[in-house]
């Protein structure tokens, strides 16, 4: 099948394996030295998705966008293929899962000292497994690693959790594995639709099988389109679909939360640009406007919710489902947007990282505190801000990026998004710009008890803020909050394809009169414009 | 003889093989019947294997007691775990994995 | 001299600030943080004298720093833009900005709330940090990036509002003010991204370039292609109409108006230098900047400058009013400060955007002013705020009470101090107002007037219940002293601007002195698009007659309710004007019973639908297969004979299945 990669040649495998690799190497460690261990394999794996990064101008570009592909065959009897590339679309996920790994392994340094070396393990399996889901490019690969996730999360859940943790991971499991069933069997019909001889799971056969469908105007492409979506939906989450995620976010340790919210729930968001709609682009559109107003419900009702939590927690899942809705109306707008459709596209692009850093960081925040006072009860705090000053600091630049404050980096993500829904219709814009009041109305409202007027109570008046290393990762994660927000160029160039945006415009003009027609080729370039 | 005659012992081994198995409660017995069952299907391919001039009944044959050879070594093996841990090998008493 | 050195002065003061400020002794965080916004006063002041040096006709400075965002069609620049408009704002805000400063360092030196000066770096910080968002608000040349300002004022103005986070007033007023700004943002960021839609940039003027390839800006389509709004009208208002209502509900949030301005009276319980510079002089004027810096959008929407007019007057009238009944001396100067952004607004509504302009800068002086007297006076009591404590401080405090006195006369409107100009240049505009609606302009004038009269008498009462009369508490009184010359020095600046600030912008009127500097700097940014129907520059020169009678009655409304005021004041010293149960109209309440209230149980209502409904039918299912589920497990007999014999009927049914299909 393939050599033992060189990482020059297979960067992409190397991204994928290097965690793998690392957690079996990590197992036959002895016990202290493995978070050592996995810290070193995790900053090994970021390393790698600079190098990624640097060559990223440079990468052979293959289907007109995909950089650094590798193609293999795996099992080819089932036309199975071990496929990876990125995109604008994958490229930043990736970056965010590597860069993400680290952080998460330094921030529970103390958190987790019981198992430590099983904690690490699945973590690295937990980012490998992200990664892989990210950069895979035949369905099979894909579900795969779409469902390897699961396991790491569910036993981190199931073993480190909070006090209702094995009902929560059960709950997250079942839910989430019933929806990606539906996407399995939609693949297998898909497959089966193709002519026996060249059948394959990869991407562009399937691309060309369904999008066949779908213009055909088969009523099975709806079926289809929903059976991914709901896959994708749950995983998201979309309203009402949701219940798992705060019992799963709340009950998580930190770092397991961390990934869940800021990494595994973008593999739903991003099945939808990669997959779903793409595949199924007339359904897609026209489903557009209910999915539209389930995000709009999202961001409410996540909102209103969030506002009468008192867990601080179970606050931000809520809070995470309204941010998410968000991106998923950005997602669907897009196919609404008619001349302004990549503003929303590309905005729900770059949402997917800066919610991610953002939760991730008001995660990793709520975790520190739930170390010191084992408790997130925004009643046992107050008057927080005396005693820890510099974990204020911290807690405010997360909030407020988390916000949209502008000059940070949930603005660029959210204004993209909104503006492209404003070309899409008056209404779509208000809904989703109702999160930008209720977001500031129930985070300033825990911050306000939690950090704000006099102290209560004597533990608060004692416990000790952030320590270097705790500051050390939060600086990391808001240093890169402050340059997406104030230099977004650079990412949103990546997004964007770098100008090769307007060719693919032109193509789709010029092939969509007889789009059943197409040939493969144009078919993986004009996808972006259509999605 | 006409090979009905050995289909006719194999089937009685077998039936003999399946009432032991479904009344008798020592786990010995019960397993002697499965293997009483095995040979019945041995005496089965060999007996069709004469009559269709074939080999592959032959060697299924020597498959089939590889596997009981295995399945005695393992499914003794159970037993004597299972005595040394309740002290009987009545399989009715062995109901922990109930409802 | 760049233009983003003017941001980037205080960027870099609340950079050492936040990084170094734990470390610096008192009071050294604040001499950096002055210096730098003394060095960033500078630079704008050297780029005003060159653009007053470019021709009339091409007074315009750009700068563009770097591309911010750029996605297809859609492309926002981080670029600043120096007009005259701008200009004004920018000098006010730096120079202002540096007088408050200053003071501040003065202020802030013992702070009973921090007496261990923890949090001494910080307010520095912050206000730089203001100095360098209000700067991009003003000197954007884009409304994405205006935004970014805008924001970026009401983020500081949370920080220092619940500054004393300690303070549960504090803390709970910050909150308010930032959810109340968020709620105008909201409508801000609607309208414009309805502009983005309807005209494909968000530059407000686009770039003459060559031939071929110039390109317009929003407010350059506005005078040339009125229609391209047409197309996002929505169920019955014009597109214009909407646009402009929706930035206009923005401009209220940040300024204060009806019905979003109950957060600024709370935003007093920050310390008051920063009431001083943000709620009185800079900040809640930017709305008024951003719809005068739109003038050419409002200018096609009457429908919408009518409502304007009647928010503006009715927020003057009432907040006026309100004014009377309060006995804490900031809260009087707050309600002042939003009665006189209801004034400013009148001047929009009726078109007059210079003469809001002229009110902002001149508002700006003896408002700052009457600010910082009266944390002169807060400083000296000791942290009292009741002015029924106060009285007879006349003697104690010679220089705290002849600034006070005089930028109280200007907010009188007593002529010739600086807000008598501004304020009658409005109320001439409104009344000179001669496009649709007339009418209604007429008797909005008149309750101008009124209001006028109004804010005269509480001035002139809380000056009197303050500084005349006997000491009402003689322990205060005893302890009372003058204020440090650091805190003095601005006053001192301040109130001979608000002496003579109005002098730049007198009427155009035969026989008046020809001092129309004012004026005549930002005529050539409004005069495009002014249709000549009526006063757009609110100079009222072309009805003298009506002009001047407004200026006589003016004049006598001021100096008379200033004296009536006072009078007031010594007499009732104890006692305010107004029943107290008038407080903030009650908006308050209403607000608590409503909104909040009624938010609250919704959200905990919906919360319990998520916990028992939406997760009821999940955990439904679930409960559903583990009934069916215990219900089959009973074939689990643990009987070995039981599973050997359901294999053997399961084998034998097999079999049959396959001879008879045989």
């Amino acid at each position: 099948m393939f050599e033992i990669p060189f990482v020059n040649h297979h960067i992409l495998s190397s991204l994928i394996f290097c965690p793998l690799i690392g957690a079996i190497l990590i197992s036959l460690l002895p016990r202290r030295v493995s978070r050592e261990g996995a810290f070193t394999v995790a900053l090994i794996n970021f390393v790698f998705s600079l190098h990624l990064m640097a060559h990223w101008s440079n990468a052979p570009i293959s289907q007109g966008r995909f950089r650094f592909e590798e193609l293999g065959q795996w099992l080819p009897q089932f036309g199975i293929n071990y496929h990876l590339g990125v995109d604008g679309l994958s490229v930043f996920l990736v970056l965010l899962t590597t860069f993400l790994a680290p952080l998460v392994i330094l921030a529970s340094w103390n958190g987790v000292v019981e198992r430590a070396k099983e904690f690490t393990i699945l973590l690295l399996i937990l980012e490998a497994a992200a990664i892989g889901a990210f950069m895979a490019l035949d369905l099979i690969l894909f579900y795969i690693f779409f469902e390897l996730t699961l396991v790491p999360t569910y036993m981190l859940i199931a073993g480190w959790g909070g006090a209702r943790r094995t009902q929560a991971a059960m709950k997250f499991f079942i839910y989430t594995m019933g929806g990606s069933l539906l996407m399995w069997v939609a693949m297998l019909y898909l497959y089966f639709r193709q002519s026996a001889a060249t059948r394959s799971f990869d991407y562009a056969p399937m691309l060309e099988t369904a999008r066949g469908l779908d213009l055909g105007g088969s009523g099975v492409a709806t079926f289809l389109f929903l059976a991914f979506a709901a896959a994708f939906a749950i995983k998201a989450p979309i309203f009402p679909l949701h219940t798992w995620l705060p019992d799963a976010y709340t009950e998580a340790p930190t770092a397991a939360t961390v990934m869940l919210a800021a990494v595994l729930s973008k593999m739903g968001i991003y099945g939808f640009l990669r997959f779903a709609n793409p595949l199924f682009p007339e359904t897609a559109r026209s489903l557009a406007p209910i999915f539209i107003a389930l995000a709009v419900v999202g961001i409410v009702y996540g909102a209103l919710v969030a506002v009468a939590q008192t867990d601080i927690k179970r606050l931000l899942a809520y809070s995470s489902i309204s941010h998410v809705s968000l991106i998923i109306l950005g997602v669907f707008v897009a196919l609404l947007a008619g001349r302004n459709a990549e503003l929303a596209r590309t905005g729900a692009t770059l949402q997917m990282v800066n919610h991610g850093l953002s939760t991730g960081a008001l995660f990793l925040l709520a975790g520190w505190l739930w170390e010191r006072r084992r408790t997130l009860q925004t009643n046992a705090f107050g008057g927080l801000a005396q005693s820890m000053p510099l974990y204020t600091v911290l807690f405010w630049v997360a909030l407020f990026a988390s916000i949209g404050l502008p000059g940070l980096n949930g603005f660029v993500g959210e204004y993209l998004i909104l503006q492209g829904a404003m070309s899409a219709g008056f209404w779509y814009a208000f809904g989703g710009a109702t999160g930008v009041v209720l977001g500031a109305i129930y985070m300033l409202r825990m911050f306000r008890s939690a950090m704000y007027g006099e102290t209560t109570r004597e533990e608060n008046r004692t416990v000790r803020d952030v320590n270097a290393r705790e500051t050390f990762v939060m600086a990391l994660i808001l240093a890169l909050i402050i340059w997406i927000g104030v230099a977004p160029q650079p990412f949103l160039g990546v997004i964007g394809g770098d100008g090769t945006q307007q060719n693919n415009i032109a193509q789709r003009n010029a092939t969509q009169q007889n789009a059943t027609r197409q040939t493969m080729p144009e078919l993986a370039q004009s996808d972006l414009s259509t999605q | 003889m006409p090979t009905s005659y050995y289909l006719v012992i194999s089937a009685m081994l077998f039936t003999i093989g399946v009432l032991g198995v479904l009344v008798r409660r020592n786990a010995i017995i019960i397993f002697m019947c499965v293997e009483m069952m095995l040979n019945a299907a041995n005496l089965a391919f060999v007996a069709a294997a004469r009559d269709l001039k074939l080999m592959s009944g032959q060697v299924f044959v020597f498959f089939v007691m590889t596997v009981a050879a295995a399945e005695v070594a393992v499914g003794l093996a159970i037993i004597v775990a299972l005595f040394r841990n309740r002290a009987t090998i009545d399989v009715d008493e062995v109901n922990l994995l109930k409802y | 001299m760049p233009l983003y050195l003017i941001v980037l002065f205080p960027l870099l003061g609340f950079i050492i600030n936040g990084l170094l400020g734990a470390r610096l002794k008192k009071p050294l965080p604040g001499i950096i943080a002055t210096a730098a916004v003394l060095a960033s006063f500078v630079v704008a002041l050297l780029n005003v004298l060159r653009l007053a040096s470019l021709p009339e006709d091409a007074r315009r400075i750009t700068e563009t720093a770097y591309t911010w965002m750029s996605v297809g069609d859609f492309r926002v620049d981080v670029s600043f833009l120096l007009d005259q408009l701008s200009s004004v704002m920018i000098l006010v805000i730096t120079g202002i900005g540096f007088l408050i400063h200053l003071y501040s360092v003065g202020y802030m030196q013992d702070d009973h709330n921090d007496p261990e000066g923890r949090l001494y770096a910080r307010y520095f910080g912050w206000l730089n940090l203001f100095i360098a968002f209000m700067s991009v608000l003003v000197l954007a040349d884009n409304y994405l990036l205006m935004f970014v300002g805008w924001e970026g004022v009401g983020l500081c103005s949370y920080f220092l509002i619940g500054y004393w986070f300690k303070r549960e007033d504090a803390a709970e007023a910050s909150k308010k003010a930032f959810i109340m700004n968020r709620i105008g943002d909201f409508a801000f960021l609607l309208g414009m991204m309805l502009l983005f839609v309807s005209t494909g940039t968000l530059k407000y003027f686009g770039d003459s370039g060559a031939a071929g390839n110039a390109t317009q800006g929003v407010l350059d389509v506005a005078r040339s292609n009125a229609g391209a709004f047409s197309a996002v009208g929505l169920a019955g208002l014009g597109g214009i109409t909407l646009i402009t209502l929706l930035l206009f509900i923005g401009a209220a949030g940040k300024s204060a108006q009806i019905p979003l301005y109950t957060w600024l009276p709370d935003a007093m319980a920050g310390p008051t230098p920063v009431s001083a510079l943000i709620h009185a002089a800079t900040m809640v004027t930017a709305g008024v900047y951003m719809c005068a810096r739109s003038a050419a959008l409002f200018e096609l929407a009457p429908e919408t400058r009518l409502i304007i007019i009647v928010v503006g007057a009715l927020t003057a009238l009432f907040a006026g009013l309100t004014a009377l009944a309060h006995n804490d001396i900031k809260k009087v100067l707050a309600y002042s400060t939003v009665s006189q952004l209801g004034f400013m607004f009148m001047g929009i509504g009726a078109g007059a955007y210079i003469a809001a302009i002229f009110h902002v800068f001149t508002h700006a002086f003896f408002k700052a002013c009457l600010f910082l007297g009266a944390g002169s006076v807060i400083h000296a009591l000791h942290g009292e705020q009741d002015m029924r404590k106060m009285g007879g401080l006349k003697a104690k405090m010679k220089a705290t009470n002849i600034t006070f006195m005089l930028s109280g006369l200007a907010l009188a409107g007593a002529a010739p101090f600086a807000g008598f100009f501004s304020k009658d240049e409005i109320i001439a505009g409104v009344w000179n107002y001669s496009g649709e609606y007339n009418s209604i302009y007429k008797i909005i004038a008149l309750v101008g007037l009124v209001t006028a009269f109004i804010t005269a008498l509480y001035t002139g009462r809380q000056y009197a219940q303050v500084f005349e009369g006997k000491a009402r508490d003689e322990h205060l009184h005893d302890h009372a002293h003058e204020s440090p010359s650091v805190m003095t020095v601005p006053l001192w600046l301040l109130a001979i601007g608000a002496c003579f600030a109005g002098l730049l912008g007198l009427p155009h009127l035969p026989g008046v002195p020809n001092l129309h500097a004012f004026t005549d700097w930002l005529t050539p940014v409004f005069s495009v698009q002014a249709d000549a129907s009526h006063a757009a520059a609110g100079t009222g020169s072309h009805n003298p007659g009506a002009t001047l009678m407004l200026l006589l009655v003016g004049a006598v409304i001021g100096w008379a309710g200033w004296f009536m005021g006072r009078s007031m004041g010594t007499r009732q010293g104890e006692r305010a004007v107004l029943p107290a149960s008038t407080h903030n109209l009650s908006l308050d309440a209403v607000y608590n019973a409503t909104f909040a209230r009624g938010g609250l149980a919704l959200s905990a209502a919906l919360r319990w639908i998520d916990d028992n409904i939406v997760d009821g039918i999940v955990n439904g299912i679930g409960g559903f297969f583990g009934q069916v589920s215990s219900a089959l497990r009973l074939t689990q007999t643990s009987f070995v004979r039981n599973y050997a014999l359901g294999m053997a009927v399961g084998a034998a049914v097999i079999i049959a299945l396959f001879i008879i299909n045989r």
